[in-house]
C-alpha cells in the first residue's frame, strides 16, 4: 500500500469514501430488514422441508374423513366470527364516538376490556358455566326446568361467539380511533351533500376507514385461525386441530407440518388479495382528531343499541370475571404457593418481549419507509406471518432451526451445550417473531402520519438529524410506539403454546398453569390463575383506550 | 467466527424466496455486524449455563408431560433425602419428544417422563431414550409394565374403565366395553374425544385383540349410540352422567376419584368390564432415560427412588391411581373400588397401533 493512499487529503478517496458511505446509507435498512425478514421465516424452513417427504396414505385418510369437514368447520368459524366481529366491533366504535348516552364513559373503555381475556379462558368459562353440572343447570333446576333447557354451546355458534367475544376488540379498538380522526368529518360532509344517513355510512366511512376495519379484523381471524386452546375445549375440529392431531395422533411431524403449511398459504393469498383488492389507492390518515359533538341517543333504535352494548360488556367481561372470582374463591385453599412467582415471570416475559418486538418492528416500518419497493414490502410482510402460524407450529419450527444452528456452532467450534435453542433466547424470538404483526400496525400508522413535508419543513428549519429524531419522529410516534408495547404486552401474556414448548427451567407462566389445570378439566382450580392473567391485562387495556382518548 | 458468519449468511441467503438485489460485500457486513452482536450475548448466556452445570455436576433434568403438581413434592421429598437437585419442564409428550429429538446430543435433559404408553412408545421409536438395566426397576414393576427392551417403566397404573349411572343403570347390565355399542346404550353412552390418547390406546387394544375390522365395527357402535357430542375431558363425561344427559361413559379411574372426593354422594360407580375376557384396559404413566442423558446414574436413582416402597404408594396416590410395584397398596379410596382382572397384554402395543387406532375413530366418525 502506498502511504498516499491512506491520506484522507485524497479527493479521489475522499469521494469513494463518501460514495460508500452514502451506499451503506441507503442500503442499511435493506439489510437490517433482510435479517429480521430472515430470522422470522426461521421457523417455516422446517415446515417447507417438511415437503420432502410426504406420506401419501394419511393424506388419502385425512381427505377421505376429515378434511373436507375441517375446511367446512374453519371456513364456518371465519364467516361467523369475521361478521360477529365486524358487526360489534365496527357498530359499537361508531355508537362510541357518535352518539351520548347514559354510561358511555365507563362503556368506552369497557368495551375494550375483553381483549384481557383470551379466547381459552373464556371458552372453559363458558362451557364451566352452561355444560352438565354448571351453575346453569342449577339455576334452571331451581325453577323447575330439566337439562333440555340448557343451551348447546358446544357447537359452532358457540365457539364463534367465544372468539368473538375476546377478539371483537381488535375492531373497536382500530375503528374507533380511525372514526374519531375522519369518520365523523366525512360523515358530516356527505350528510350535507344530501347522502342519506345509511348511504353516508356505507359509501363513504366504511371505505374511509377501510384499513383500520381491515387491519383489526385481520388480527382477530387470524387469531381465530392459529387458535388451538379453545377449539379443543369445545372439541371443534379446525385446521389447527388436525395439525395437532395428525402430530399428537399419527406421529406424523411431517404431515402435520404440511397442514400448517397450507393454512399459512391460505392466510397469505388471503393477505395479499386485501391488498389487492385495495389496490393502488392509499388511505393516508388526514386529519387530526377533532373535539367531538355527539348527538344524544334517543328512540327504539337508541334503546336497542344501548342494551346490546351493555350486552357484549357484561357478556365479554363482567360476567366471566364473576364466575372466575366466584370459582377462585371456592378454590383458593387448594392452592399451592408459587402463583406469585408465575406472575412474576408472566410481567416480565411480556415486557422484555413488548421491547424486543418493538424494536424489531421499528427497523421494518423504518426500513419501508426510507424506500419503498416490492422486495421491502414483500419481505415486510412475510415477516409477519408468524401471527397467523399457531403457537406449537411456531414453536417447534423455531427449534428445529436454532438447534440446527446449534449443531453448527458445536461442530465448528467443537463447543458442546446449547446455545441458542436454550435460555430465554429462544422464547423471546419466538413471541417476536410471532407478534411482530401486532406491534408492525399501530407503529407503522403513526408513521404514515408523519407526511414527509412535515420532516422537510424541519430540515428547512435547520434542524439537524437528532433534532428530526428527537423532536419531530419521537413526539409523533409516541402514540403508535405506546399502543404497539401495550397490545404485544397484553398478546405475550396470553400466550400460551408457544411458552409450554420453549421456556426454560423456572419459567413457567400463569398461562402454563392455566394449561396444565384446564387440560384436566380443574376449572375451578384453573380459576385463580386465570384471574390474575385477566387482572394484569385490565390495565394495558385501559392503558390503551386512555391514550387514544380525545 | 467468520465460519460462522458465513453459515448465518448462507442460512439468511437460503431462506430468502426473493433476495434483493443488494450489493454483495455489504450485505455481508451488515450480517456480520448483526449477528456479531448476538453472538456476544448468546456467548454470555452460554459460559453463564456452562458454569451452572459446572456447580451442580448431579443436577437431574426432568421433561415431564405428567402436570407439576403431581411430581413436584415427589421431586422435593427426593432432593430432600438424597441431597441431589431436580428441575423439570412440563408440557404434552409430542413436543417434549421433538424437543429431546431436534436437541440431540445437546439435550440438557436426563429423563424423560410421560403418560400413556402411547406416548412412551413414541418416545422409543424417536429413538430419544436409552435402555436402563436396573435390578431395582425389574423387581419393582411388572414386566407387562415396561418397555421389553428397558427404555421405559411404568411408575403409576390407571384403569380406562366404564362408569355409569346408579339410578338408571343396574351393574348386570353391563358387561365389556364391546358390549357398549349393542342397542340397548341408543342414545345413553357419553365419551370424551378421540384426540385424548387414552381413547386411543383403548381402541388401539381393542385392534390388538379383534383386528382391526371388528374393532372399527365397534366404535361405529359406541357413535351410534351417544347422547352427545364427544367432550373435551372426563370430568365432563361424569357431569353428563349426573346430570341424566346419558347414563354410561368410559373414564380413567382418577377423574372418577376426584369427583367422589369433592362429593363422597355422588350417583355414579365404576363398573370393571371385560372380567369374563380380556380384562379392564389399563394404561401407565412412565418415565425413561434420555438418550444423551449426562447423568444417568443420578436418573437411575430417581427412577429407582419413585419405585420403591416409600414413594410408590404416595406417587401414585396423589393422583388416585395404582402403583405399579404390586406389592403396594392403592391408597384407601382407590381400594374401596375393589379390585379387577386387568389386561395383561404388553402396552407397548398400544403404542404401535396408536396410528389405526385414529383412523379407525376417524372412520367411524368418532370426533
Amino acid at each position: 500500500m502506498q502511504p498516499t493512499e491512506l491520506s484522507n487529503s485524497s479527493p479521489a478517496k475522499d469521494a469513494s469514501d463518501h460514495r460508500w458511505r452514502q451506499r451503506l446509507n441507503d442500503w442499511f435498512p435493506a439489510i437490517l430488514l433482510f435479517f429480521v425478514f430472515a430470522i422470522c421465516v426461521l421457523p417455516l424452513l422446517p415446515l417447507i422441508g417438511s415437503w420432502s417427504n410426504v406420506e401419501g396414505d394419511l393424506w388419502q385418510h385425512l381427505w377421505q374423513t376429515e378434511l373436507p369437514e375441517l375446511f367446512s368447520n374453519t371456513l364456518l368459524l371465519i364467516a361467523l366470527v369475521g361478521t360477529a366481529s365486524f358487526l360489534l366491533g365496527v357498530g359499537l366504535a361508531w355508537l362510541i364516538v357518535m352518539y351520548d348516552f347514559p354510561g358511555r364513559s365507563i362503556l368506552q373503555w369497557g368495551l375494550m376490556l375483553p381483549l384481557a381475556i383470551p379466547p381459552y379462558i373464556l371458552a372453559f368459562v363458558v362451557l364451566g358455566f352452561t355444560d352438565f353440572g354448571g351453575p346453569m343447570q342449577h339455576a334452571l333446576s331451581a325453577v323447575g326446568l330439566g337439562i333440555e333447557w340448557l343451551p348447546d354451546m358446544r357447537s359452532p355458534l358457540g365457539v364463534s361467539l367465544v372468539f368473538t367475544l375476546s377478539l371483537y376488540p381488535y375492531v373497536y379498538l382500530l375503528m374507533r380511533s380511525a372514526l374519531q380522526r375522519k369518520g365523523r368529518s366525512s360523515y358530516e360532509s356527505a350528510r350535507t351533500l344530501g347522502y342519506g344517513k345509511i348511504a353516508a355510512f356505507w359509501k363513504l366511512v366504511l371505505p374511509l376507514t377501510r384499513p383500520a376495519w381491515v387491519a383489526g379484523l385481520a388480527l382477530v381471524l387470524m387469531e381465530t385461525l392459529a387458535d388451538f386452546g379453545a377449539v379443543s375445549i369445545f372439541n371443534f375440529n379446525t385446521f389447527t386441530t388436525a395439525v395437532y392431531k395428525s402430530w399428537y395422533g399419527f406421529y406424523s411431524h411431517n404431515t402435520a407440518a404440511q397442514l400448517a403449511c397450507l393454512l399459512l398459504l391460505f392466510v397469505t393469498l388471503a393477505v395479499l388479495a386485501e391488498k389487492w383488492g385495495r389496490g393502488q389507492g392509499r388511505y393516508e390518515q388526514t386529519g387530526t382528531a377533532l373535539k367531538q359533538y355527539r348527538q344524544r341517543l334517543s328512540g327504539v333504535w337508541g334503546i336497542f343499541a344501548q342494551i346490546s352494548a351493555w350486552l357484549v360488556f357484561a357478556l365479554g367481561f363482567v360476567l366471566p370475571v364473576i364466575q372466575l372470582v366466584v370459582w377462585s374463591v371456592a378454590s383458593f385453599e387448594r392452592h399451592t404457593e408459587g402463583t406469585l412467582s408465575l406472575l412474576m415471570n408472566t410481567v416480565i416475559l411480556a415486557v422484555l418481549a413488548a421491547l424486543l418486538t418493538l424494536m424489531v418492528a421499528a427497523v421494518v416500518v423504518w426500513a419501508q419507509r426510507h424506500k419503498a419497493s416490492k422486495p421491502r414490502a414483500f419481505m415486510g410482510e412475510f415477516s409477519q406471518l408468524g401471527y397467523a402460524m399457531p403457537g406449537t407450529v411456531l414453536a417447534v419450527g423455531l427449534m428445529m432451526a436454532l438447534n440446527i444452528i446449534d449443531g453448527w456452532i458445536a461442530d465448528i467450534f467443537d463447543a458442546k451445550g446449547q446455545w441458542l435453542a436454550t435460555g430465554l433466547f429462544a422464547l423471546l424470538l419466538a413471541y417476536v417473531i410471532r407478534f411482530l404483526r401486532i406491534g408492525f400496525g399501530p407503529l407503522s400508522s403513526s408513521m404514515g402520519q408523519i407526511k414527509p413535508s412535515i420532516i422537510e419543513t424541519a430540515g428547512i428549519l435547520g434542524a439537524g438529524k437528532r433534532e428530526r429524531l428527537f423532536r419531530v419522529y419521537i413526539p409523533l410516534l409516541r402514540p403508535g410506539v405506546l399502543t404497539a408495547l401495550l397490545l404485544v404486552f397484553v398478546e405475550v401474556m396470553k400466550e400460551m403454546p408457544a411458552t409450554l414448548i420453549l421456556r426454560t427451567f423456572g419459567w413457567d407462566t400463569l398461562a402454563i398453569r392455566i394449561y396444565e389445570l384446564s387440560s384436566e378439566g380443574e376449572w375451578e382450580l384453573t380459576a385463580l390463575p386465570a384471574i390474575l392473567l385477566v387482572a394484569v391485562g385490565i390495565l394495558p387495556v385501559i392503558l390503551l383506550i386512555k391514550k387514544s382518548e380525545v | 467466527m467468520i465460519s460462522m458468519n458465513k453459515w448465518l449468511v448462507a442460512l439468511a441467503v437460503g431462506a430468502a424466496l426473493s433476495v434483493t438485489a443488494c450489493g454483495d460485500s455489504e450485505e455481508q457486513s451488515a450480517v456480520t455486524k448483526a449477528a456479531g452482536k448476538q453472538e456476544k450475548v448468546v456467548a454470555k448466556k452460554g459460559s453463564e449455563t456452562a458454569e451452572a452445570k459446572a456447580e451442580n455436576q448431579q443436577e437431574i433434568v426432568v421433561y415431564s408431560s405428567r402436570k407439576e403438581h403431581l411430581i413436584k413434592p415427589f421431586f422435593e421429598q427426593f432432593t430432600k433425602e438424597t441431597g441431589i437437585p431436580v428441575i423439570y419442564i412440563t408440557d404434552a409428550a409430542a413436543p417434549l419428544i421433538s424437543r429431546l429429538k431436534a436437541e440431540g446430543e445437546r439435550s440438557p435433559a436426563d429423563i424423560l417422563m410421560t403418560v400413556d404408553a402411547g406416548n412412551l412408545w413414541q418416545a422409543t421409536q424417536e429413538g430419544v431414550l436409552q435402555p436402563l438395566e436396573s435390578e431395582v426397576l425389574e423387581a419393582n414393576i411388572p414386566e407387562s409394565l415396561q418397555d421389553p427392551d428397558n427404555e421405559w417403566f411404568g411408575l403409576t397404573v390407571r384403569a380406562r374403565t366404564i362408569v355409569y349411572s346408579k339410578e338408571r343403570v343396574q351393574p348386570d347390565e353391563l358387561t365389556t366395553y364391546e358390549a357398549l355399542g349393542d342397542e340397548q346404550w341408543q342414545g345413553r353412552l357419553c365419551l370424551r374425544t378421540s384426540k385424548k390418547v387414552y381413547n386411543q390406546s383403548l381402541v388401539a387394544m381393542l385392534i390388538a385383540r379383534h383386528g382391526e375390522e371388528k374393532a372399527q365395527q365397534i366404535v361405529e357402535g359406541w357413535v351410534a349410540n351417544l347422547a352427545t357430542d364427544p367432550f373435551s375431558n372426563d370430568t365432563k363425561v361424569m357431569k353428563a352422567i349426573e346430570a341424566g344427559a346419558c347414563d354410561v361413559g368410559i373414564v380413567n379411574t382418577y377423574y372418577f376419584g376426584r369427583l367422589e372426593k369433592d362429593n363422597p354422594e355422588i350417583p355414579l360407580a365404576l363398573f370393571w368390564p371385560n372380567q369374563q375376557t380380556t380384562g379392564v384396559h389399563v394404561n401407565v404413566s412412565g418415565a425413561g432415560i434420555t438418550k444423551h442423558s449426562s447423568n444417568v446414574e443420578n436418573a437411575t436413582k430417581l427412577l429407582e427412588w419413585l419405585s420403591s416402597a416409600e414413594a410408590q404408594q404416595m406417587y401414585a396416590g396423589l393422583n388416585m391411581e395404582y402403583p405399579a410395584n404390586p406389592e403396594i397398596k392403592p391408597v384407601p379410596e382407590v381400594e374401596a373400588w375393589g379390585s379387577f382382572k386387568a389386561d395383561d397384554m404388553n402396552l407397548s402395543k398400544a403404542g404401535e397401533l396408536q396410528p389405526q387406532a385414529v383412523k379407525v375413530m376417524d372412520r367411524a366418525g368418532y370426533k
